[in-house]
């Protein structure tokens, strides 16, 4: 938590489009996946700067979501899945089976491609998580969580006088920004987003472009993506999959502008994927 | 065939310009009258099926319905000469009682008839009066009238079920005894009330006296124990198996093994039951422990396969978004998955119940169809019980047996279908969009 806001201090909005100088926030080694005898990624190796935004780009079936969820092991569902490798969070490794699962999936929090809130109130659905970790003392902390987090995720102005509705009531896009909000409320250093805008309209996507980017000052972002203006307009660094490979990381600017692979080019050219 | 080969050979067309063709129209109407095909066997199918439901009804129904009144003789009952120890009102001769009373009623008969005055009321009567008397012992040394009921030929023929024109070497009534009940009837001494008895007595051999309380408080007791073991039990297996199980070859097996038990003949537990419980273990005959712990066994196969249904139908986006803010696994599926999966849950729990109401196999084979004429006061007492009742009635020669079968039938249908309404009413309640 303490970690999340001492970063926040160090960005300075001028350079917040640099971030050569940031830290490595995860840092990944010859990372594996295999979905019982098929290998879905093949040796991924990248640094992933803190305090800003990392887009995965790459046609269906990359490997990129299955990158992504390597970082909150949330692979660890899947019965048939493993993961070889190392994934370290600063210098940690978190596949280290001292770990506990929960704590990492509590620093590195995720939003799904589906709005996926809880069948409950809009409260109960921000406050679960602070509850479940035992983050607060009393209801006024809560409180005070539930409301800075929607104000984060930009919804307070429209959910602050119907709190107790279910949250299932809401418009998609609202319910994916009360899916963040649900992530933010936890305090998490890292968010996860698996293409958290392929199911809204364009009004929508907006907002939560516009929220990736006030996140960033104090989370560090990975969002995989289809849409490549989207990945263009919200990241710093983007990196390119295919076919469980990771062919290209770089600057975004770099990548989009000048990519150096000619599988990049193709695919951000729209000749294939 | 001939269709395709003609729409090869012209050239391509247009879909409008297909379907404004003389055959494209043709087509289009085969489809509807296909479509009406389609309704009409669906709506032949329901209508068979409400058919048979309403010939199932009515006939229980025009069988049965007699038996939900009884035919009752008032019995004017002279205590000022009886020797009654009001301590101990038991012990007095009260059949002698009873025989005085009902020759009474007819007092132009001479006594070599007395047989034929006794069969005209249920042999019970000594028992209704001393009864009456221990409830209320300010009676003794009164006059007094009590309703007693007929005996069941003359309940029949009081309910029509005699043909009096038929020849008398025909039917179980005597010309003497229509003519002993017209006089009774005259004298408004008859009358037919509503059948408490039904409800509140326990079985006997005399059908005038028996009642399905005995067998309502057994599947009571019965399904309560099923339910306890049943219910946690199988949602326990439930949860482990769809959540937490690894998936290999022992929970496959297990898997397996669950589905076959659902399928197994219900009188296979019955002599799971006989074998275990009362022999191995030792437990009581007749016990609705022993018939509930049976059940048990033959409901949670149904329990566990619904609600592992349940389970599976919560959509994994709500398991994982639980798990993304860092919820245990346990805690996503007991904060998040079991809520949602209740409802299911429950339903499948309370139609395994509705089932194992209605199940006589297993109850017979641990000897739940004994003959007991009291209500069960523990559950190890022996019982019958609802289904079993039905199937000791409808063995039963006397004709009034005939009719309480088809009663006792409707009566369990009617516990059925309020099991079965509480289930949907619980969904209905229960249920949350997500």
């Amino acid at each position: 938590m303490n970690e999340a806001t001492s970063h926040a201090g160090s960005v300075s909005v001028q350079h917040a489009h640099d971030v050569t100088g940031m830290p490595t926030k995860v840092h990944a080694r010859e990372v594996t996946v295999h979905y019982g005898e098929k290998q879905a990624l093949f040796g991924v190796s990248m640094d992933i700067p803190a305090n800003s935004v990392t887009a995965f780009i790459g046609p269906s079936g990359c490997g990129k979501s299955t990158f992504l969820r390597c970082i909150n092991r949330m692979n660890d569902t899947i019965d048939i899945c493993s993961v070889g490798g190392r994934i370290t969070i600063d210098e940690q490794d978190i596949y280290d089976p001292s770990l506990d699962v929960v704590q990492l999936r509590a620093r590195v929090g995720m939003v799904f491609q589906k709005p996926n809130p809880f069948p409950k109130s809009i409260y109960d659905n921000i406050a679960y998580g602070p509850r479940i970790h035992g983050l607060v003392r009393s209801k006024s902390d809560l409180d005070g969580i539930v409301e800075s987090s929607l104000k984060r995720a930009g919804l307070w102005k429209e959910v602050s006088d119907r709190l107790s509705e279910p949250a299932t009531g809401m418009s998609g896009g609202q319910q994916q920004r009360l899916c963040i909000a649900r992530a933010i409320a936890v305090s998490p250093e890292i968010i996860l987003m698996d293409e958290p805008c392929s199911a809204l309209d364009p009004i929508s996507t907006a907002h939560i472009e516009e929220l990736i980017d006030e996140l960033r000052e104090n989370f560090t972002i990975i969002i995989v993506t289809h849409n490549l203006q989207q990945a263009a307009r919200v990241s710093q660094m983007t990196g390119f999959f295919h076919l469980g490979k990771l062919i290209e990381y770089a600057d975004t600017g770099d990548v989009f502008q000048n990519p150096q692979h000619s599988m990049t080019e193709d695919y951000i050219t729209g000749r294939f994927g | 065939m001939s269709e395709i080969e003609s729409a090869m050979s012209t050239p391509p067309r247009t879909i409008g310009q297909e379907l404004m063709s003389e055959e494209g129209a043709r087509r289009v109407r085969r489809r509807y009258r296909a479509d009406a095909r389609f309704r009409a066997y669906g709506i032949i199918a329901i209508c068979i099926a409400l058919g048979v439901l309403a010939i199932l009804v009515g006939t229980l129904v025009s069988s049965g319905y007699t038996a939900f009144v009884q035919t009752q003789v008032r019995v004017t009952v002279d205590l000022r000469d009886a020797d009654i120890d009001p301590a101990d009102v038991r012990a007095a001769n009260w059949r002698g009682i009873a025989t005085g009373a009902i020759e009474s009623l007819f007092p132009d008969l001479p006594q070599s008839d007395a047989r034929v005055m006794r069969d005209m009321v249920s042999q019970g009567a000594p028992f209704i009066i001393r009864d009456a008397v221990m409830d209320d012992p300010a009676l003794i040394g009164t006059v007094f009238d009590i309703e007693i009921p007929a005996s069941d030929r003359i309940d029949q023929l009081n309910k029509g079920a005699i043909d009096r024109d038929s020849p008398a070497d025909h039917r179980v009534v005597t010309d003497q005894q229509i003519g002993l009940f017209d006089q009774l009837e005259a004298e408004g001494r008859i009358s037919t009330p509503f059948n408490t008895a039904l409800f509140t007595a326990a079985d006997s051999r005399f059908p005038e006296l028996a009642g399905l309380w005995g067998a309502i408080v057994g599947s009571f007791y019965a399904l309560a124990v099923c339910l306890v073991l049943a219910f946690p039990i199988g949602i326990a297996a439930a949860i482990y198996l769809e959540e937490f199980a690894p998936k290999n070859r022992w929970t496959e097996m297990i898997e397996i093994n669950i589905n076959n038990l659902a399928a197994v003949p219900s009188v296979v537990f019955g002599l799971l039951g006989l074998a275990v419980f009362l022999n191995v273990f030792g437990m009581p005959r007749s016990a609705p422990l022993v018939g509930g712990m049976t059940l048990a066994l033959m409901t949670m196969p149904t329990i566990i396969i619904a609600s592992r249904a349940a389970l599976k139908a919560v959509p994994p986006s709500i398991r994982e978004g639980a798990l993304g803010v860092g919820a245990s696994h346990q805690q996503a599926v007991l904060h998040h998955v079991l809520p949602l999966a209740m409802p299911g849950m429950l339903t499948g729990t309370i139609i395994g119940l509705a089932q194992a109401l209605g199940e006589t196999a297993p109850l017979l084979l641990i000897g739940m169809n004994a003959f007991i004429t009291a209500a069960p006061d523990s559950m190890l007492s022996p019982s019958t019980a609802l289904p079993t009742q039905i199937y000791i009635w409808a063995d039963s020669p006397e004709r009034g047996f005939v009719a309480r079968t088809s009663a006792a039938i409707l009566v369990l249908l009617g516990f059925l279908v309020c099991m079965n309404a509480i289930a949907i009413w619980l969904r209905s309640r229960l249920e949350r969009r997500w």
